[in-house]
């Protein structure tokens, strides 16, 4: 698996979602599913699929998948 | 009432609200008056609440003027309103403006909030019966608790007394105000003559940390879930000096992460404190000192100012003995009259006469600090929220799945089926029902349900199943 298919997968299985709402643009509090609960799971899924421990800053800035991407570019994970 | 002397308060800070806009006491007393007016004493009324300032008003504006408000999250489901609706037959419904369509007028708005009267006549409501709050904030269970002035006033002066509250003290909100640990909250910080900052915004965002350091915030409080959420944001690395104490409910913390925080905090020179409490004893039952929270981490502490605990056996004798489990019942004056479920049931008196069965199965130690180690009746705690297991079955059942029985353990409810059924769909389907994250929700199948001769599930059994 590439790691931009870890990282959407990482979405899929924290948030409990289909391929059909994936994309950039898919934002915190935009549904149900990615409320304060989801984003726990996703920190979590996120920081054990790249081995990477999230800095405060990136847990609260990490708005939205692609702003998801930017963040992960930090801690040296090539999309 | 505990509202009525607010202005003493003068030109001090009350509320900071979403719009970071300031309001003194005096500011929200005149709002809550000018709402209040509308209402006649001794009504009944809705509140479709969010942490917004018109909801503060409203319940403050009805505590004064004598109207009892039922607060409601303004994200219950149209259905589950209308249930409660025709239920209790309130007078007043008040909520965002263009949010729910209900029959009646409009006989208030500003800008953003409006006070809907219904076409319901007003009937015979106990004299001392102050506030209703749901047992279950999210699922829009008709069974409500009803407290009364005596309850509310005795938890809130309870509560800052053990907490020391001052006019200094500044909280946010992480809690809706719809629930009684959030709103006890907010009584507390008002009577004090303290203030709150109110805001939408979960810990996960950025401007709920923004507000909180910019508005110097002295405390808040958070059920297990919040904590979890603070250890994974790396609260121990925080500087926030203007933090005095922080309190957890709601649920049981698990000892090795209270510990922690007893410790961090401890450190940073923050009081954390661990309290006990339940709607139907209005708020708090009991807390755990601040110097003793690392020490009796796990530990629900001792009982609040002017209430106690005793510890009963099956038999109802009270257990003396350190280290023996028996039903925590607690004895105090916010020990709420009852529960309503219907109209009528508003008319009735005290029935618990300061006496509270928790339903919670405790020890106490030594030094006489209680530890709660399971429960006697069938509910979970789903990230603070109380989630009847029984009713989740007969919610179930009315959705059409009719071999399923409910389980597990906080934070994580297992529907055991008999059936092949979707479990996406009934994940979802509970979420729904519950506004609960659909993660805390799973399906396992089995090839029979374990009952007794009699038909009744064994719940005992059913977790212990190979599957």
């Amino acid at each position: 698996m590439t790691n931009m298919e870890k990282y959407i997968n990482a979405f899929k299985e924290s948030l409990e979602i289909d391929d059909s709402i994936i994309t950039d643009e898919l934002a915190f509090d935009s549904i149900p599913e990615w409320d304060s609960v989801g984003h726990m799971r996703l920190m979590a899924s996120l920081e054990d699929t790249f081995d990477i421990m999230f800095e405060t800053e990136d847990i609260m800035d990490f708005s939205s998948l692609g702003k998801g991407k930017e963040i992960l570019k930090k801690y040296n994970v090539d999309l | 009432m505990i509202f009525d002397q607010l202005e003493r308060f003068g030109d001090n800070t009350a509320v900071i609200d979403c719009a970071e806009k300031r309001w003194s006491f005096i500011d929200l007393v005149d709002q809550s008056d000018k709402i209040a007016d509308y209402m006649d004493s001794r009504t009944l009324m809705f509140i479709l609440s969010k942490n917004h300032i018109q909801v503060v008003a409203a319940y403050v504006g009805a505590l004064r003027k004598g109207v009892v408000p039922l607060l409601l999250s303004a994200d219950i489901q149209i259905e589950l309103l209308n249930n409660l609706v025709d239920i209790y037959k309130p007078q007043y419904i008040w909520g965002e403006k263009n949010s729910v369509e209900l029959a009646g007028n409009i006989i208030f708005s500003n800008d953003e909030y409006q006070l809907l009267q219904t076409e319901f006549q007003p009937f015979d409501i106990h004299e001392n019966l102050a506030v209703l709050l749901s047992t279950s904030g999210t699922t829009g269970s008709p069974k409500l608790v009803r407290q009364s002035v005596k309850n509310i006033e005795s938890n809130t002066t309870a509560i800052i007394n053990y907490l020391k509250l001052t006019p200094k003290d500044r909280a946010i909100t992480t809690l809706p105000l719809y629930y009684t640990y959030g709103l006890s909250i907010l009584q507390t910080q008002l009577v004090s003559g303290g203030s709150i900052v109110l805001t939408e915004a979960s810990i996960f965002e950025r401007k709920f940390w923004d507000l909180l350091i910019k508005y110097e915030v002295t405390n808040f409080g958070g059920v297990p879930y919040t904590y979890e959420m603070l250890k994974r944001l790396r609260f121990s690395r925080m500087e926030i000096p203007s933090l005095r104490f922080i309190t957890q409910a709601g649920g049981k913390l698990s000892p090795d992460i209270s510990a922690d925080f007893a410790r961090v905090c401890a450190q940073k020179g923050i009081a954390y404190i661990t309290m006990y409490g339940a709607s139907e004893a209005t708020a708090r039952m009991s807390y755990l000192p601040a110097d003793k929270a690392e020490e009796k981490a796990g530990s629900i502490g001792i009982a609040i100012p002017g209430g106690r605990f005793e510890l009963e056996d099956v038999e109802g004798n009270i257990v003396t003995s350190f280290g023996d489990n028996g039903e925590l019942v607690y004895y105090g004056d916010n020990v709420t009259m009852g529960y309503a479920v219907c109209r009528e049931d508003l008319l009735k008196g005290d029935e618990n006469k300061g006496i509270l069965h928790t339903g919670d199965i405790a020890f106490k130690d030594e030094d006489g600090y209680f530890y709660i180690t399971g429960r006697k009746k069938r509910f979970l705690k789903i990230f603070g929220n109380r989630v009847s297991l029984d009713s989740v079955e007969d919610y179930l059942k009315s959705k059409g799945y009719l071999s399923c029985a409910c389980a597990g353990v906080d934070d994580k409810l297992t529907v055991y089926s008999e059936d092949k059924i979707d479990a996406k769909e009934v994940c979802g389907l509970l979420s729904e029902y519950t506004h609960i994250h659909s993660s805390a929700f799973s399906v396992k199948f089995v090839s029979e349900i374990p009952r007794n001769n009699a038909g009744k599930i064994l719940y005992e059994k059913l977790k212990d199943m190979k599957l």
